[in-house]
């Protein structure tokens, strides 16, 4: 099977970048979207090029390090897929599959299909979690927790923080990334004492970012590899409601958004540039 | 150098406890002014940050990735063992205890693994109160199930995504101190030395994989939680980052390591398609538990599974070892499943390969029932193959997936450079010649969690620390040594890409010194690695620059060093003269096909000391001594 990957090629954010058309062959139906990069980048690298950079670890579906758009749509045409996963044997001989990172002012560019993800991590460091430090915990079943439950709470918390719903959504809204974790802990009896100033932390750090609004146009949800469902922003709209009139004295503090890397080094050596 | 395992003497039940009472606590007033470094944001590494962070020692965590969170350990499916016995089925701690020592091949050190036993208990409890969302009963008990190599049921799973959600736990209580400002997050930075002064580990020097930069970070302490090294046969489950870079290059300033041949393959992956593929796929080996195994009975059956009845089957572990049948341990099982392949009897295109049968479970207990256990496992297998195993029995083949050997620790996790602590994976410690399904988390854990997190305050408690300044001689000629590989390895731009080497590299390893060895073979592939890692240093072809974001050169420095741990791992399975556990060396087998250990000259842990390129690595021995379970031919009959 012979297809024409059109590759968003920047070689970094200062630079501008441009779509460059590469011919490939494909000698596998299993073979990975990414698996064919894989057999690009060594032909590039043998005719003295540049591989495409682009960002993959687990390869398994679940680490949330790859994703970029096919065609427009996140993670390609495959539901419930993300890249790695996704076998040739959805593609047709012939045809051209654009490929370009995902786009959204919350994710500056790195390079090529690389963008920089930060900002999801910043909203889970402002609230996604439950404060308990190591030594705090009772037993496991002081808490008898329903199956019905710990179900509920196991879909919302199957998010692996791809960063494919922001990049399907038409106003690049972070919501349904914010409300998964905000479910996952809230629904759960242990998640409780904190659903108020998690809601608050998480939503003012979404706020604070580059990130649009939502408005409830669900691209997000048939983007998502994991399939999260639209029920979760609902969950994130009532709690962060609800501890709005509950908490109004609450101060609520964001980390400022940085787009330079820091390197925290007390000692950058002569070459460093930053 | 004598290696003193440090571990405690005295009645096993009491030995941790007397150990965390014997340890030097730091004021906690104190604790804000000594720094630590962990490098790894895994398991080990991420429970040891925030754990760590909480007790209010700064400290600096590292990882290539762009994100904690994508560490490897979330792509552990399964499940994680405790000793909590909520199914009244007769697990306790002793009996985890034993079955680990047991399982490991009587090659783990017995007060480490008891201790691990004890801790995993805690494990299960932090982690529900972080969140984790467990498996439940109706009535919301949480549940478990029985898993690879264990007659009780003592696995706690999250469907079948366990490590996600463990470390989801862990990052999350880690991205908490990163906004308590107790933890420095420093992602997509790698580790490529570690700075050594009068004798101590002091720091690192790491590389920001977006801007080049060589930086250097000074602390009291170095804890590497950095994963293992399967990935030096290219084709592992393990995922496409992960290396032996920042473990090798420790080992390279005095850190012994221990152990490199014992090296895990798991029974259930999906088998190799083609020249293209990346990497293996891993199916849970909790599909196991209802899945059976089988291959025809005559070789070269080509008809459909389907086709072959009942009598033309050979449910081969059930046969040999019928009381542990499809649950016997992952060695003994992936072995078997090479042994029929050899016969000729294995199955799918290659003949590489041999069925998981779910038809007789579906029809036992419902598909729905089988749905709620491994759809997303069915599903992922499906995506990758186009076959439904709800209808055709599953094709698997034995993968490399884990690494048993790892740096040298004593008791406390430190390893023979003081102030260099090595938990999770990376350390040799816990699992001897073979690990048990579900043990990999706890062990993670337990190191992260509950024990680094004392023993550093103690070494921080009993120590000083002068302040280091970037002029030290010690902190430019570890610069130096870094700028100089990267230097070189962009100097080269030779005709074979960097994966071409790898994959090279890793058949020979897997061929040699895989699911089973010779000392011919081993002999053999040491001369292969060297001529293929001379080829390396003058032919390679790394594009780019080092100033910028390099993926090429990020894999050329990693597969640098597993040319160098390559040859160790044929070294270690040369030196040891028996089978075990994950080695299995074919000279030495009872005569129906098991691993035959010699306890009288192989009892112990081999711990390997660099002496620079070019010259033999020194063995040094720590004795093994067992006191409580002693050590019999493991039988799974």
């Amino acid at each position: 099977m012979k297809l024409t990957l059109k590759i968003w090629r920047q070689k970094n954010r200062k630079t501008p970048g441009k779509f460059v058309s590469y011919p490939v062959d494909v000698e596998n139906a299993e073979m990975s979207m990414l698996e064919v990069i894989d057999v690009l980048n060594e032909t590039l690298m043998d005719k003295g090029e540049e591989p495409v950079a682009f960002e993959h670890d687990c390869r398994e579906g679940i680490c949330g390090s790859c994703g970029f758009m096919i065609n427009g749509v996140a993670h390609g045409p495959n539901r419930a897929t993300t890249v790695c996963q996704l076998t040739m044997r959805h593609f047709k001989d012939g045809e051209e599959l654009v490929i370009e990172p995902w786009r959204a002012a919350a994710f500056p560019m790195i390079k090529d299909l690389i963008v920089d993800r930060r900002a999801l991590d910043r909203i889970i460091a402002s609230g996604g979690y439950i404060s308990v430090s190591t030594g705090n915990a009772t037993d496991g079943n002081t808490h008898l927790i329903g199956k019905e439950i710990a179900d509920r709470a196991m879909d919302a918390a199957a998010c692996i923080g791809c960063g494919a719903c922001v990049a399907a959504c038409p106003n690049a809204s972070s919501a349904l990334f914010t409300g998964a974790k905000i479910a996952h802990l809230g629904i759960l009896p242990q998640g409780k004492p904190e659903r108020d100033r998690r809601a608050l932390g998480m939503v003012a750090q979404m706020n604070t970012e580059a990130f649009g609004s939502c408005t409830n146009i669900g691209e997000c949800t048939g983007a998502c590899p994991k399939e999260i469902q639209l029920e979760v922003i609902a969950v994130m709209n009532r709690d962060y409601l609800r501890a709005s009139v509950n908490r109004r004295d609450y101060l609520v503090e964001t980390i400022s958004p940085f787009t330079e890397w820091s390197t925290g080094s007390k000692f950058e050596t002569p070459r460093a540039r930053e | 150098m004598i290696l003193d395992s440090k571990a405690p003497t005295g009645p096993i039940e009491h030995a941790w406890e007397q150990a965390r009472f014997d340890v030097k606590l730091v004021n906690p007033a104190n604790k804000r002014k000594h720094s630590i470094i962990v490098v790894g944001s895994g398991l080990a590494g991420a429970s040891a940050s925030s754990t760590l962070g909480e007790l209010g020692y700064n400290v600096q965590c590292f990882c290539f990735q762009d994100s904690p969170r994508r560490a490897h350990s979330i792509a552990a499916q399964g499940g994680i063992n405790a000793a909590k016995n909520y199914q009244n089925d007769g697990d306790s701690v002793y009996r985890l205890f034993y079955d680990t020592v047991k399982g490991g091949d009587f090659r783990a050190r017995e007060a480490n693994v008891y201790r691990l036993a004890q801790n995993s208990v805690n494990i299960i409890d932090q982690c529900v109160a972080q969140g984790v969302p467990f498996a439940r009963e109706y009535g919301g008990a949480l549940t478990n199930r029985s898993f690879g190599g264990a007659q009780v049921s003592r696995t706690f799973y999250a469907r079948g995504q366990t490590g996600q959600q463990l470390l989801l736990g862990a990052y999350q209580a880690l991205e908490r101190q990163i906004h308590a400002g107790t933890v420095t997050m420093h992602a997509r930075t790698e580790m490529l030395d570690l700075i050594v002064i009068d004798g101590k580990a002091r720091g690192i020097v790491a590389r920001h994989l977006v801007t080049g930069t060589i930086t250097t970070h000074i602390a009291d302490a170095v804890i590497l939680g950095t994963g293992g090294y399967g990935n030096v046969y290219y084709l592992s489950t393990n995922a496409k980052g992960s290396n032996v870079t920042a473990i090798w290059r420790a080992h390279k300033r005095g850190a012994y390591f221990a152990n490199p041949c014992y090296t895990q393959i798991h029974p259930t992956c999906i088998p190799v398609s083609g020249d293209y593929q990346s990497k293996l796929t891993l199916m849970s080996e909790s599909l196991r538990n209802d899945g059976r195994i089988w291959v025809p009975l005559v070789k070269g059956d080509k008809r459909s599974p389907d086709q072959i009845p009942e009598a033309e089957r050979d449910y081969y572990l059930e046969r040999r070892y019928p009381s542990f049948g499809n649950l016997v341990p992952r060695d003994v099982a992936s072995r078997n499943a090479k042994a029929v392949c050899d016969e000729g009897r294995g199955v799918g295109e290659t003949g590489l390969g041999v069925y998981l049968d779910f038809t007789d479970a579906i029809r036992r207990l419902g598909e729905h029932t089988i749905r709620d256990r491994y759809d997303n496992l069915f599903e992922m297998y499906q995506r990758i193959t186009d076959e439904d195993p709800y209808k055709v029995p599953m094709r698997i083949y034995p993968a490399i997936h884990y690494t048993m050997g790892g740096l040298w620790v004593d008791y406390n996790l430190q390893s023979t450079i003081p102030g260099l602590f090595v938990i999770g994976e990376a350390n040799f410690s816990d699992h001897g010649a073979n690990r048990l399904g579900a043990s990999a988390l706890m062990q993670g854990l337990s190191d992260g969690y509950f024990i680094v997190p004392y023993t550093v305050g103690n070494y921080l408690a009993t120590n000083k620390f002068p302040a280091v300044l970037d002029t030290a001689p010690e902190v430019k000629q570890a610069v130096a040594c870094v700028r100089q590989t990267i230097d070189l390895l962009l100097s080269i731009k030779g005709k074979r890409t960097v994966d071409s080497f790898h994959r090279e590299l890793g058949k020979i390893v897997w061929d040699y010194c895989g699911m089973s060895r010779t000392a011919a073979g081993l002999e053999s592939a040491i001369g292969q690695i060297r001529t293929l890692q001379e080829e390396y240093w003058k032919n390679v072809n790394v594009p780019g620059s080092g100033e910028d974001l390099n993926q090429s050169l990020e894999k050329a420095g990693r597969v640098a060093d597993f040319f160098e741990l390559g040859e160790l791992m044929c070294i270690d399975a040369l030196n040891r003269n028996e089978s075990c556990g994950g080695h299995f060396r074919e000279e030495y087998q009872t005569p129906d096909g098991e691993a035959q250990r010699d306890d009288e000259h192989y009892s112990y842990v081999a711990a390997w000391d660099y002496r620079g390129p070019g010259n033999a690595p020194t063995l040094t021995k720590e004795p093994l001594e067992f006191h409580y379970v002693h050590p019999s031919q493991r039988s799974y009959k």
